[in-house]
């Protein structure tokens, strides 16, 4: 099975990343709230810790695969001609992949 | 008679949409909008972790008064994006179809985005 997020399966994709996303952003809310980062090494050490990783994996990707179900119904509705909107899709699946690894590494680069 | 010949008119600057046309098409531009901003966000992330110097670069960035105004139309594209999803997710259980309802979620939909907004430039500022 190709992995596409078309039809019921993305319309799965986008409400689950919806509701996790919420979560995340009301959980990054408080805990900013409650202890504000002023400098680089607070920021710096609640960014590496395990869960804070693990959750911003998880939000990023929930992130991407959102931006991908809905940038696709943008460009399905909009992008006519069939060869322009096979080359945005492909742009749109490149960057997003693209911003997926920019994020692995980012949080790679903590651990060392 | 199979010919209509009743106007067609579709000048979106002259159609007064329902309010929930708004939210709907608000929905979709924020999403853009948001989508636009997030490579921004990544980058920001990028600097503010790599070094003291660049977590000093990306706290004075945010310091600028530009980039205050375009994270409150920021912050107004997630709260309507966000507001308008809940709506969305709430039809999917047929909460809120009536149109009166519907109407009255949308218009909660639209001021909510901006009072969002309006509550983060108070606290940028």
């Amino acid at each position: 099975m190709r992995l596409r997020f078309t039809g019921l399966a993305a319309w799965w994709v986008q409400r689950a990343s919806a509701v996790f996303m919420l979560l995340f952003i009301v959980f990054a809310l408080v805990a900013f709230w409650l202890y504000p980062r002023h400098s680089y090494l607070e920021w710096r050490s609640w960014a590496s810790s395990p869960c804070v990783v693990m959750a911003i994996l998880a939000f990023f990707a929930a992130l991407l695969l959102h931006m991908w179900v809905g940038l696709r119904d943008v460009l399905l509705d909009y992008a006519k001609p069939a060869g322009l909107r096979r080359l945005l899709l492909g742009g749109v699946a490149g960057s997003l992949f693209g911003m997926a690894v920019w994020v692995v590494l980012i949080l790679a680069r903590l651990q060392t | 008679m199979a010919r209509s010949t009743r106007p067609v008119f579709l000048n979106l600057t002259q159609i007064r949409m329902p309010v929930g046309a708004l939210t709907s098409i608000g929905h979709r531009v924020t999403g853009v909008l948001l989508a636009a901003s997030v490579p921004v966000g990544v980058f920001l992330l990028d600097r503010s972790l790599q070094d003291e110097q660049g977590f000093a670069d990306v706290a004075g960035l945010l310091a600028h008064r530009a980039v205050k105004v375009a994270m409150v139309i920021v912050v107004w594209a997630l709260a309507h994006h966000l507001l308008a999803g809940v709506r969305h997710l709430l039809s999917d259980f047929d909460v809120g179809s009536p149109l009166r309802l519907a109407r009255r979620s949308a218009w909660f939909v639209n001021l909510g985005g901006v009072a969002v907004a309006l509550f983060a430039a108070a606290a940028l500022s």
